[in-house]
C-alpha cells in the first residue's frame, strides 16, 4: 500500500467535496489519533452506499420477527423491496408461532391517501389483517409520505390495542430522518426496548443464559453461533433479531448477559438493558476462529464457572480438530493475500478477524453507516458532536427498574460494556473510508487492485468487472454460515473459489496476445 | 411455506399482501440506463435509489448506476432544491455523464418540489444536459415510471427538423437486453434501419473485459432521441407500457405509429414482422420464414403435453399479455392471469385473448397480488406457473412446475441475456414450458410407466 493513497484519491475531487470527503477518508497512521467524520448528512450526487431510515428500522430490525405482521405504511416499493431479500433465517415453531417472513404487508397508499389522509386506509389495512390472520402483533413502519402527510402511526398502534386486544407498535421511521439506516436501527431499538422488552416472564432455564444482540441471522450465522454456545451449555434466549420473535423478545430481560455482534444497529438496547436491568453486554465476535475461542473464553470468564470454563476448552478443542484440515487447505491458498471490505457498519471490523486466520490481509475496511465509536471505540463517544439530523433521532432514556434490576456477580472480562472499534485493530497505511460511494471504491479497486474484495450487491459487479474478485458480504452471496468455526471453512470456501475459479483465465481471448499475421524479416540484399 | 394464506378468498380493499408491482421511480431509473452515457437520478431519500439499484443489479447480475438528491428531514421541510443542485454538480464532476435523467419520489412529490424550475435555472456545462420526470410513487406501478421517464426524455430533447430522418424508431418497452437483440436482429433481416428507445442491451449485458465502464457501450444516443421527432414511423412494442410514449410523439411530432402487443409467441411476433413489412415493402426474407416454421413445427410436436394444461400468468401487463397469447397457441389453458399494476386495459385485452380462443373458467385481474392469486390456486390448482421470481414461494407452497419471465428475476442466471420475444423466443419458452411439464410428469411417474421416449 503505498503511503499517498489516500491524497490520490482525494485530489480528484472539486474543493468543497474535497473538505467534506477528507474528514471521511483516513489513511492510518500509528503516531496520532486517527479520528475519523462519521453518521453526517451524505452529499447529494456522490452515489452514496446507504439507505434510508425505513431501510434501517423495518429492513434490519423489525422484518425479521417471524411472528410479527409488520405492515409497511406508504406506497408498495418500500414493501416491496424490504419483502424477504435480506437472507434473515426464521424457523417458527409450528406449534406456537405464526410465521409472518414469507409475507409482504402494505398499504399500497395511492394518490387520493396522500391528498386526504392515510390513517383510514391503514386502520382498514390492520382490520384486514386481523381478520386474515389473527396475529399477536402488528408492527407499522412509516416510509417517507407518512411524517409530511401527518399520519399518526403511533396513535394508530394504540386504537389498535384497544379495538383488538392485541400489542401494536408504530414506528415513525420516515426514510428522510437521519442520515442513513442507522436512524431506523435506533428507532427500532427504542420501539423494542419501550412496548416489547419487558413485558414477558419466561425465566431462563439455566444460569447461563444470553441474548446475542446484533445478530440477523444471515444465511443461518446466528443457528450456528447458538450451537455452539449449545454445546458449550450456554443457553441462547433470543437471536436479536434475526429468528427472533415477539414472544421470545418479551422476556429477553431475564437473560443473565446480553452478547453484542452488530454493535452499530444494536447498542442502544444492550447500554439500555444495562441501565434498566442490570444486565451487562459483552461485544463479541464470531465471525473468524480465534475470535470465536475468545468470544467463548469471555463468556466463561463472565460467568466465573470452573465448569463451564472446562467446557467451553473442551469445545474448542474438539471444533477446530474438525475444521483443522479444511482450513490449512485453504489457508495455502490464500496465505499473503490482500482484502478490501465495504460493509455497513461492524462486518468491517468482524471479518479482518478471519481473513487474518486465512492469512489474508485487510488493507482497506469501510463503513456506509457507522457512527465514530464503530471506528474508534466508545471511549470517544463523549467527544461526539450531535448535529441537527442525529438530533431528529429520538433517544430515550431509561431509569433502574425497581422489580427487575438485578446486580448479577459476575467474574473478570478485560472489556465489558466496551467496544474498542475497528481501526485499533488496523495498521499503519491502511485506508479506512466512512460512508464510502461509487467513485472512491472505483478508485480504491483501481490503485490498490486488492485479491478479494467483499462488499454489497451494488458494488459487486463493477468490483468484478475490474478485474477482482467480489463477494457480496451483506449477503454472502447467498452461502454461509460464516460464522463459528463451520461457518470460517465455509467462508474461507467462498473466498478461495471466488479468486481461483477457472473462468478468470478466460477472460482476455487468445488472439488478443497471438497476431493474426505472421511474416520473417528478411535482411536486404 | 406461506402457510397462513387462506383458501377462502375475500375481498381487501386496503392491505396489499406480497405485491405484484413496485413502485415507479425503478421504472424510470431502467428507462433512463438505457440511454447512452446517462445518469439516472433519484430526487429522494436515499434509501429509494439503494432499492432500486439493488434489485436492478439483483436482475441483471450488473452494476447498475444512479444517484440520490440525499434528502434529509430538512430538505423534506424546505424543499430539495439545493440538493439537486448540489447533487448535478457532483456528478457532472465526478461521474461525467452527457445527461442526467432526474426522476421524483413519493416525498419530493409529496412536499411538491417543482424540477421544471429547478433545472431552468441551473448553470449546467455547456454540452452537458438534464432531463426529468415526474414519478409519484402512489400512483400506477414501476411501468408508469418507464414510460414516464420515456415521455421525460422526449419532452426535452425532441425537435423536428423538417425533413425525415428516414428511420423507424422502436419502443421496446420493457425487456431484457437479450430481447432488444432479438428485436434489433429481426428488424434487421427486413432491412429496416432503427432506432431504438430505450436500449439497454449493451449497458445491463456488458461483456466482461478486466476494465470497468461506468457507461458500457451501449443506449439510445442523445442524438438518436432528438431525432425522434424526425422519424418516418414509430413501431411501439406493448400497449400498456408503450401507448403513451407514442401517442406523445405523434401529437408532438405527427410521427404515425403502429401500437402492437409484445411480440411473443407466433402471432404477436407475426405482427411486430408485418409492421416492419409495411415499413420498408421488403418481402419477409427466407431466414424469417424459417425461423418460424421451425417453432411452429416444434409447437406442433410437443402440443400433447401442452395441450389442456392449465397455466397461471402473472407480472407486467405487455409481457403477460404476451405469454397468454402464447399459451393460447400451444392449447392451454390460462386460468389465471393476474398483473399488480392498475389498468383495466389488461384485464380487457386478456379476455379479448379468452374469447378469441374459446376458452372458458379463465380469470385476468389487474391491480392484484400474489396473495390472491395464490387462493385463487387454492381454490382450483394449475399445472403451472410463469411469471417473476415471487412466485417461487407459491410454486413451492403448492408444488407447481414454475417458469421463471418478466421482472424481476433475481434468483436464476443467464436470462436477461436471451430473449423471449421474435420466434427464437417463442422456441425458448416452448423448451422451457415443455420441459418443466415434461419434468414433472417424469418425476410423478410410476417405475412401470416411466418412459425412456416420450
Amino acid at each position: 500500500m503505498t503511503a499517498n493513497c489516500r491524497e490520490k484519491l482525494l485530489e480528484k475531487y472539486s474543493a468543497k467535496v474535497y473538505k467534506n470527503r477528507k474528514e471521511h477518508v483516513l489513511q492510518l497512521d500509528t503516531d496520532k489519533s486517527n479520528t475519523i467524520a462519521a453518521n453526517t448528512r451524505a452529499i447529494p450526487g456522490v452515489m452514496t452506499a446507504r439507505g434510508c431510515c425505513y431501510a434501517g428500522c423495518k429492513g434490519v430490525v423489525i422484518g425479521p420477527l417471524k411472528d410479527v405482521c409488520v405492515i409497511t405504511h406508504g406506497p408498495i416499493g418500500c414493501g416491496f423491496y424490504s419483502w424477504g431479500t435480506r437472507r434473515n433465517k426464521a424457523k417458527p415453531d409450528e406449534n406456537t408461532d405464526k410465521n409472518f417472513i414469507p409475507y409482504c404487508f402494505s398499504t399500497d397508499m395511492q394518490e387520493s391517501d396522500i391528498v386526504f389522509g392515510g390513517e383510514k386506509k391503514l386502520e382498514k389495512a390492520i382490520e384486514e389483517a386481523v381478520e386474515l390472520f389473527s396475529p399477536k402483533c402488528i408492527m407499522i413502519c412509516s416510509t417517507c409520505p407518512i411524517g409530511l402527510i401527518g399520519d399518526d402511526v403511533q396513535a394508530v398502534a394504540k386504537r389498535t390495542e384497544a379495538k383488538y386486544g392485541i400489542a401494536a407498535i408504530g414506528y415513525s421511521c420516515e426514510g428522510y430522518k437521519g442520515v442513513s439506516q442507522s436512524g431506523g436501527h435506533h428507532i427500532a431499538n427504542n420501539g423494542l426496548m419501550r412496548y416489547v422488552i419487558g413485558i414477558g416472564d419466561k425465566q431462563p432455564k439455566t444460569k447461563f443464559s444470553v441474548n446475542v444482540l446484533g445478530e440477523y441471522n444471515i444465511g443461518g450465522d446466528g443457528w450456528e453461533e447458538e450451537r455452539i454456545l449449545k454445546r458449550c451449555g450456554i443457553e441462547v434466549k433470543n437471536l436479536f433479531t434475526g429468528d427472533a420473535s415477539f414472544e421470545g423478545l418479551k422476556s429477553a430481560h431475564l437473560v443473565h448477559l446480553n452478547l453484542v455482534m452488530c454493535h452499530r444497529s444494536i447498542n442502544y438496547i444492550a447500554e439500555m438493558m444495562k441501565t434498566k436491568y442490570g444486565i451487562d453486554w459483552l461485544k463479541v465476535n464470531f465471525v473468524g476462529i480465534e475470535a470465536t475461542c475468545k468470544s467463548l473464553r469471555d463468556i466463561a470468564a463472565y460467568f466465573n464457572d470452573s465448569e463451564l470454563k472446562a467446557r467451553v476448552e473442551e469445545v474448542i478443542k474438539d471444533e477446530l480438530a474438525t475444521i483443522r484440515e479444511d482450513i490449512e487447505h485453504y489457508k495455502k491458498k490464500l496465505n499473503g493475500k490482500t482484502a478490501g471490505i465495504f460493509s455497513g457498519g461492524s462486518r468491517s471490523h468482524h471479518y479482518q478477524d478471519l481473513l487474518k486466520n486465512l492469512g489474508v490481509k485487510t488493507v482497506i475496511a469501510g463503513y456506509e453507516f457507522a457512527h465514530r465509536d464503530d471506528y474508534e471505540g466508545r471511549d470517544i463517544i463523549p467527544n461526539i458532536k450531535e448535529d441537527a439530523d442525529n438530533k431528529n433521532i429520538e433517544n430515550i432514556t431509561v431509569t433502574k427498574d425497581e422489580k427487575l434490576y438485578r446486580e448479577i456477580k459476575h467474574g473478570d472480562v478485560a472489556e465489558l460494556n466496551a467496544y474498542a472499534g475497528m481501526i485499533p485493530e488496523m495498521c499503519k497505511d491502511d485506508i479506512v473510508v466512512d460512508d464510502y460511494n461509487h467513485f472512491e471504491t472505483d478508485e480504491l479497486i483501481k490503485s490498490v487492485k486488492p485479491d478479494i474484495f467483499l462488499s454489497g450487491i451494488k458494488d459487486k459487479y463493477s468490483i468484478q468487472k475490474a478485474g477482482v474478485a467480489s463477494r457480496q458480504i451483506h449477503s454472502y452471496d447467498y452461502s454461509g454460515p460464516y460464522s463459528g468455526f463451520r461457518g470460517a471453512v465455509n467462508f474461507a470456501r467462498d473466498v478461495a473459489m471466488a479468486i481461483y475459479t477457472n473462468s478468470w483465465a478466460l477472460v482476455t481471448p487468445p488472439w488478443k496476445h497471438k497476431p493474426m499475421l505472421t511474416g520473417q524479416i528478411k535482411e536486404a540484399k | 411455506m406461506l402457510d397462513l394464506t387462506p383458501k377462502e378468498v375475500k375481498e381487501r380493499s386496503a392491505l396489499r399482501i406480497n405485491p405484484c408491482k413496485t413502485c415507479q421511480p425503478v421504472g424510470a431509473m431502467f428507462a433512463a440506463l438505457g440511454v447512452a452515457k446517462c445518469m439516472p437520478h433519484s430526487h429522494g431519500s436515499q434509501g429509494c435509489c439503494s432499492y432500486h439499484r439493488m434489485v436492478l443489479s439483483r436482475h441483471f447480475k450488473e452494476p447498475a448506476v444512479a444517484s440520490s438528491s440525499s434528502f434529509t428531514e430538512g430538505a423534506s421541510v424546505f424543499g430539495g432544491r439545493s440538493n439537486v443542485n448540489t447533487a448535478v454538480k457532483n456528478i457532472f464532476d465526478m461521474y461525467n455523464p452527457d445527461i442526467i435523467a432526474v426522476h421524483t419520489t413519493c416525498l419530493s412529490e409529496t412536499i411538491g418540489d417543482d424540477l421544471n424550475s429547478f433545472i431552468m435555472d441551473m448553470e449546467l456545462p455547456s454540452d452537458k444536459l438534464v432531463v426529468h420526470c415526474n414519478t409519484p410513487s402512489y400512483v400506477g406501478s414501476h411501468i408508469n415510471g418507464f414510460f414516464n421517464m420515456m415521455m421525460g426524455f422526449m419532452n426535452y430533447l425532441t425537435k423536428k427538423s423538417g425533413t425525415t430522418n428516414g428511420k423507424t424508431a422502436v419502443f421496446p418497452g420493457w425487456v431484457n437486453p437479450g430481447d432488444i437483440r432479438e428485436l434489433k436482429r429481426i428488424a434487421k433481416l427486413m432491412k429496416t434501419s432503427t432506432v431504438f428507445f430505450p436500449d439497454q442491451s449493451g449497458v445491463l449485458d456488458a461483456p466482461m473485459s478486466n476494465k470497468y465502464e461506468m457507461y458500457p457501450e451501449g443506449g439510445t444516443k442523445i442524438e438518436e432521441i432528438r431525432g425522434l421527432g424526425d422519424s418516418k414511423n414509430l413501431i411501439a412494442l406493448g400497449e400498456i407500457i408503450s401507448v403513451e410514449p407514442a401517442e406523445l410523439l405523434e401529437k408532438k411530432w405527427k410521427v404515425p405509429f403502429t401500437l402492437l402487443p409484445m411480440p411473443i409467441g407466433v402471432a404477436y411476433t407475426d405482427k411486430y414482422v408485418m409492421a416492419l413489412r409495411d415499413t420498408t415493402k421488403v418481402e419477409i426474407p427466407e431466414e424469417l420464414e424459417a425461423e418460424r416454421g421451425r417453432l411452429v413445427d416444434l409447437m406442433l410436436d410437443s402440443a400433447q403435453y401442452t395441450h389442456g394444461k392449465s397455466v397461471a400468468i402473472f407480472g407486467d401487463p405487455d409481457i403477460v399479455i404476451g405469454l397468454v397469447s402464447l399459451a393460447l397457441e400451444l392449447g392451454m389453458i390460462p386460468k389465471y392471469v393476474i398483473t399488480g399494476t392498475p389498468k383495466e386495459e389488461f384485464t380487457r385485452k386478456v379476455e379479448a385473448l379468452f374469447k378469441h380462443y374459446d376458452v372458458e373458467g379463465c380469470k385476468a385481474k389487474a391491480n392484484t397480488d400474489l396473495f390472491e392469486l395464490h387462493q385463487w390456486i387454492k381454490n382450483e390448482r394449475v399445472d403451472l406457473m410463469i411469471g417473476s421470481t415471487y412466485g417461487k414461494q407459491i410454486a413451492r407452497a403448492e408444488d407447481i412446475p414454475f417458469i421463471r419471465a418478466g421482472f424481476p428475476v433475481i434468483d436464476r442466471y443467464g436470462g436477461p441475456l436471451q430473449p423471449i420475444v421474435g420466434y427464437e423466443g417463442g422456441v425458448r419458452l416452448v423448451e422451457k414450458i415443455t420441459n418443466a411439464l415434461m419434468d414433472r410428469f417424469d418425476r410423478d411417474s410410476t417405475d412401470e410407466d416411466f418412459e425412456l421416449v416420450l
